[in-house]
């Protein structure tokens, strides 16, 4: 990937007297993405900075506001967003063992009868892809994930499920991602991994982190 | 060790909450009431942020097994200590074997219990704090039942034997907010409707947030926004139209546009909003708010000194 082209434009907003927000002013890139989390790298070490929170193309910091002051904290964004993106991007890779279908993934037959595939297929383009997680929220562990197959993508369920089992794998739209925790929710749901997404008593305490690249491999049935 | 004997509707340990792993979509959580966890704490010779029990209105029984102190703020709830009144805001010793009855507030919606040495319960990620969400923090991530017993920090100072009291904070309904990043993007009437109207709080509201019902609030401008980081204090309206405050369960990131930003000095007073009870917002200046959250702060640092060794 190219990574020394200019920067585009951070705009930087108060959210609150607490806060800024830190909004890339162009197209949601993967390559504009890896600068927001060098971005928030880069503000972790600044003084007072208590928060970052990494969006889709956007960064959050929350602060201290009787340590430090919001413009001093822009005027760092700001010099820290100029410097040339790194050549190498973070993360590291991390493989998740999925049992698809069956118990494990009771929607994977209507997946693939939406997307005209038969499961086979559904789960080959599944794994094949190399996801990067953009940004982690909803709840703890969960991860944004950026690569899913075009054919892949399937409409969440008419009716949510009041209660997804910790670890499922869900098809939501263009989105595809693993449930840390036991939850309503309506994504599909194509499989299962037996790999702890989030233990509180761990630090870090989630398996994935902002920049990771994660495949899926399909566990034999 | 204390003995929970009737927990009350929704009784958590929380502390002042956690501020690391947020990138990890780990909320904040935390003491609603902020400045009532804190003073009570401050009068039984805690740290400010020592961990301490929230009652979501009560009534709650609690038995003490070793001599320690207590505060009970945040409300004017009716104590009793072994059938004696208790008064609220007020430092209390209490003898090991003694019972604390706690009733439903008159007023107001979070009492706080604070004792000396704070709650033990152990750490997680940083702070005692019940994440009832992600069901970890606390006591084993959930809110107490009848029959639990919560550990006690061992104290290694005095107990402080003078009864001493402080004026409970002035409450209102109305909480000052900054402008948000969307603000301009609502309607003028709608804007002015919001600085305007008396927000009533529906059932539809928990630590995560409060659902706010009044006039609705529609946006002109502003396509779909992406998913961004969100804090308690946070007003999001969502599509229709009534705003949400996010409050210190909330989850990190969100993506309905925020018409404001309650100021962190005056987001206790949220904490103590009854359901069916209205609210204001009123305009202010980042300079303000951070002038009253550095009045805050150096109330509490006088409070802190005045009750050193006393």
């Amino acid at each position: 990937m190219q990574m020394n082209t200019p920067p585009p434009e951070l705009l930087i907003r108060p959210l609150g007297e607490a806060a800024l927000c830190c909004a890339v002013d162009g197209a949601i890139t993967l390559e504009h993405q890896q600068r927001i989390w060098q971005l928030g790298a880069g503000l972790a070490k600044v003084a007072g900075v208590l928060g970052l929170i990494p969006g889709m193309n956007n960064l959050t910091l929350s602060f201290d506001p009787l340590h430090t002051e919001a413009a001093t904290l822009a005027q760092a964004a700001q010099a820290l967003w100029g410097k040339p993106a790194r050549g190498r991007p973070l993360g590291r890779q991390v493989d998740i063992p999925v049992r698809y279908g069956g118990a494990d993934g009771p929607d994977l037959a209507d997946v693939a009868a939406h997307c005209g595939l038969d499961i086979d297929e559904v789960v080959r383009r599944h794994t094949q892809a190399e996801y990067v997680v953009y940004f982690i929220g909803f709840q703890p562990g969960f991860a944004y994930l950026g690569g899913l197959d075009e054919r892949l993508h399937t409409p969440r369920r008419a009716e949510p499920r009041l209660a997804v089992p910790a670890g499922s794998i869900g098809i939501g739209g263009a989105q595809t991602g693993i449930y840390p925790l036991a939850t309503p929710g309506g994504w599909q749901l194509i499989g299962r991994t037996a790999l702890s997404l989030f233990d509180p008593e761990a630090e870090p305490p989630t398996l994935l982190a902002p920049g990771d690249r994660v495949r899926f491999v399909a566990e034999p049935t | 060790m204390i003995e929970v004997l009737r927990a009350g509707p929704l009784t958590t340990v929380q502390d002042l909450g956690r501020e690391a792993w947020r990138d990890r979509g780990i909320s904040r959580c935390g003491a609603l009431d902020d400045l009532a966890l804190m003073r009570a704490n401050l009068l039984v010779g805690n740290p400010p942020g020592a961990a301490g029990l929230e009652f979501t209105l009560g009534p709650a029984t609690l038995r003490f097994d070793a001599d320690c102190s207590i505060a009970v703020t945040g409300t004017d709830a009716d104590a009793l200590l072994d059938g004696q009144p208790l008064r609220p805001w007020w430092r209390q010793r209490v003898k090991a074997g003694q019972t604390l009855k706690l009733a439903a507030p008159r007023e107001r919606m979070r009492s706080y219990l604070a004792v000396s040495g704070g709650i033990a319960s152990a750490p997680a990620l940083g702070s005692r704090s019940t994440d009832l969400k992600a069901g970890f923090g606390g006591l084993q991530g959930r809110a107490l039942r009848d029959g639990d017993r919560l550990p006690l920090a061992a104290t290694t100072t005095a107990l402080p034997a003078r009864r001493i009291g402080l004026a409970p904070p002035d409450w209102d309904a109305t909480v000052r907010a900054l402008p948000g990043p969307e603000h301009e993007d609502f309607s003028v009437a709608a804007r002015e409707a919001f600085w305007d109207a008396d927000w009533r709080l529906t059932p539809q509201s928990n630590r995560m947030g409060y659902r706010f019902a009044g006039p609705e609030l529609r946006r002109e401008r502003g396509g779909e926004l992406a998913s961004h980081g969100v804090l308690p204090g946070v007003v999001q309206v969502p599509p229709s139209g009534q705003p949400i405050v996010l409050l210190a369960d909330a989850q990190t990131t969100g993506g309905y546009p925020k018409i404001a930003v309650v100021i962190r000095a005056d987001l206790w007073k949220l904490a103590q909003l009854r359901l069916g009870a209205t609210l204001r917002f009123r305009p202010c200046s980042a300079d303000e708010a951070v002038a009253a959250l550095r009045g805050r702060q150096a109330e509490l640092d006088q409070l802190r000194s005045a009750l050193h060794d006393r």
